[in-house]
């Protein structure tokens, strides 16, 4: 190791002990009980009535069709939100034009607002009293309290987070590999596909990882949308609400264990391409500087 | 492939970039875009290459208005600043890159691109680092790879974008040797973009002086270096001693001391000038203690005596506050070892400067 490489180890910045440790202590104390206690006891109490129960509860039909429409959505969402995010990173990132920083603001509009807000917004404009809501009953249109819906508001809620992820890399990336590949004789979709993607591709795929994450486990835009109608529009954390509501913990605990054991796989996905983008950010500015050797 | 640009504008917001800017390139010659930053010579580099577009004026390539045709299209090689290597891909694969893209009734075969991504990594000296990422190689390898990859495509026209301006001094010295020899192979219609002045003339065939979006001067490099036309090029080339002051006959009046230049300029008595001199057209003598103060020369002392190689290079500053801002006037002269210790000039000593060539200019 380099001569004082580590923040801990220059004297000029080296803490007393003891604020070490109360640090320490503090953000492990914090962690263990409002992140590791709670994670633990829905597995203790999705099995606390035995392996038996639990798996009832999963393979119980509601409980199924709820999986099987998280996963609906979420398949429909993130591709779709893959498509929008790169294409609007690409847009913001690679041109320049007049309403960027419009463009910029309403892509974040979704985090902004609550997410019951925006499933209010779904039902006041599809839905029965809505402004488009008897035109489309005409033509035997449903949309609110329907899958179509869930779908929308799941991808009004998860908007911005394959855009957001792409745009900060892209801007560090800049123009000059796309205009290279221009001048080069590549046409746009070329240089999209052998320049721009593989040059993004972990950026994007980080940025899917969680789009699919806030898909599968958004409960409040969903819950306006839904109408809870059991075994039809219910997704997994909309059915978990209803068993609690119920007082039947096991089944809903059961459910629950789903969500956090997908939750878990993609943290560990995202260590793991946090881990590979890092590899790649710092092996460039380094060889800059290193590299001015003088043999040619 | 030769090239003209014919009254170029170009604006950003309220910042002209170009103004009104015609130039013709011939065909194999090597030009040089030379200016400080922001005076435009990049602008004008990507509106050629069809990357940025003009305001106003054309491009001609070959005679034939290029504006309407596409990048893609123009046939040109362009190099970067900062290598624009594709990352992701090996320098083998950077430099196939253009061949690869072509569509299916142009595109070589599998060996014939083979064959050729070789020939060029032999033709820039790196076949041995075909396999490398480019962010395994040194700032000049990849500067070589860039290049090797804008002539895979056969280029009618090589654009360098301050090709060598990321790196240091002595790879930089080295590549601009090697490129002025890879021209002189090739012979490619070549424009050079760079703000520094050493590498122009030495690189160039010819030199095109840009200020403020205007262009200053054209020139072969003696030419621009020797016989500046106006005092920005003047200044810009090279270290530059100047004298404020006003005609008066063959003397120019600076302060109230005397220079000769013994110029016919054409200016009427009392015209204020800016009159310069390279540091290697100013003499110095020894002051003598009350002469008269109206003799030949500016009073100016000694600072420091830097001496390295066969010249010693003498700082100086103006006993009378000659500039406007308050600091006295600086300047540098540069004189033979052997001169320096034969008139025994020491540092703190007073002396005379004395041009031995001066260019004069109105000042406005």
């Amino acid at each position: 190791m380099k001569r004082a490489s580590r923040f801990e180890k220059n004297a000029a910045t080296r803490e007393p002990r003891w604020v070490k440790g109360l640090l320490l202590f503090l953000s492990l104390s914090f962690f263990g009980f409002f992140l590791l206690l709670p994670l633990i006891s829905v597995f203790a109490q999705a099995l606390h009535k035995g392996w038996e129960v639990y798996l009832k509860a999963i393979f119980e039909p509601d409980a199924l069709t709820a999986i099987k429409l998280s996963l609906t959505v979420a398949l429909i969402a993130v591709p779709l939100n893959l498509v929008f995010g790169v294409a609007a990173a690409w847009a913001i990132t690679k041109f320049d034009f007049k309403w960027k920083q419009l463009l910029i603001t309403l892509i974040d509009l979704p985090f902004s607002v609550s997410p019951v807000i925006a499933g209010l917004v779904y039902v006041l404009v599809f839905g029965a009293q809505g402004w488009l809501g008897r035109g489309l009953a005409e033509h035997n249109i449903k949309i609110i309290f329907a899958v179509p819906g869930i779908v929308l508001a799941t991808l009004f809620v998860t908007f911005p987070l394959v855009a957001r992820e792409l745009i900060p890399l892209m801007e560090a990336q800049g123009r000059e590999e796309e205009e290279a590949a221009t001048v080069l004789g590549a046409n746009g979709w070329q240089t999209l596909w052998k320049v721009t993607l593989p040059n993004i591709k972990w950026g994007l795929l980080y940025g899917v990882i969680l789009c699919n994450a806030r898909a599968m486990g958004e409960f409040g835009a969903v819950s306006v949308v839904s109408g809870h109608i059991r075994g039809y529009t219910n997704t997994i954390p909309l059915h978990v609400e209803i068993l609690y509501n119920e007082y039947n913990f096991a089944a809903a605990f059961a459910m629950a264990s789903i969500l956090a054991l997908l939750a878990l796989l993609t943290l560990a996905i995202k260590t793991y391409i946090e881990w590979h983008l890092r590899l790649e950010t710092e092996s460039k500015p380094l060889s800059m500087e290193a590299n001015n050797e003088t043999d040619l | 492939m030769s090239i003209e640009v014919k009254n170029i504008r170009k604006t950003f917001g309220d910042f002209i970039a170009l103004d009104d800017v015609s130039l013709s390139f011939p065909t194999g010659e090597l030009v040089t875009l030379l200016g400080p930053s922001g005076c435009g010579k990049t602008t004008l580099l990507r509106i050629i290459a069809g990357l940025e577009t003009a305001d106003q004026g054309h491009v001609l390539l070959e005679g034939d208005d290029a504006s309407e045709t596409h990048v893609r299209e123009r046939q040109v090689g362009f190099v970067f600043q900062h290598y624009a290597l594709f990352r992701h891909m090996t320098v083998f694969e950077n430099v196939a890159f253009g061949l690869r893209v072509k569509n299916k009734k142009e595109r070589p075969s599998k060996e014939q691109i083979n064959k050729k991504v070789h020939d060029l990594l032999n033709l820039v000296q790196l076949d041995w680092l075909h396999d490398r990422f480019p962010s395994q190689l040194s700032g000049g390898q990849r500067q070589r790879i860039a290049l090797a990859r804008a002539l895979a495509v056969e280029p009618k026209v090589l654009l360098l974008d301050e090709p060598f301006g990321a790196l240091d001094a002595k790879v930089r010295k080295e590549l601009r040797r090697w490129l002025r020899k890879l021209h002189d192979e090739l012979h490619i219609t070549s424009i050079l973009v760079t703000h520094d002045q050493e590498e122009a003339l030495e690189v160039s065939d010819r030199v095109v002086l840009m200020n403020h979006g205007k262009v200053e001067q054209i020139g072969n490099p003696d030419e621009v270096y020797d016989h500046p036309a106006t005092p920005f090029v003047y200044g810009f080339l090279g270290n530059v001693n100047f004298f404020h002051g006003r005609v008066e006959g063959t003397n120019i009046q600076v302060g109230d001391q005397n220079l000769k230049h013994g110029l016919d300029t054409g200016l009427a008595p009392g015209t204020p000038v800016v009159a310069f001199a390279r540091p290697h057209e100013l003499d110095i003598v020894p002051a003598i203690e009350g002469e008269n103060k109206n003799s030949d020369g500016v009073l100016a002392q000694i600072d420091r005596i830097l001496s390295f190689g066969a010249t010693s290079r003498l700082e100086l500053s103006a006993i009378e506050n000659l500039e406007d801002s308050g600091l006295p006037q600086s300047f540098e002269v540069e004189l033979s070892r052997a001169e320096v210790q034969k008139r025994q000039l020491t540092e703190g000593l007073q002396v005379r400067i004395i041009p031995s060539q001066l260019k004069v200019f109105q000042r406005t």
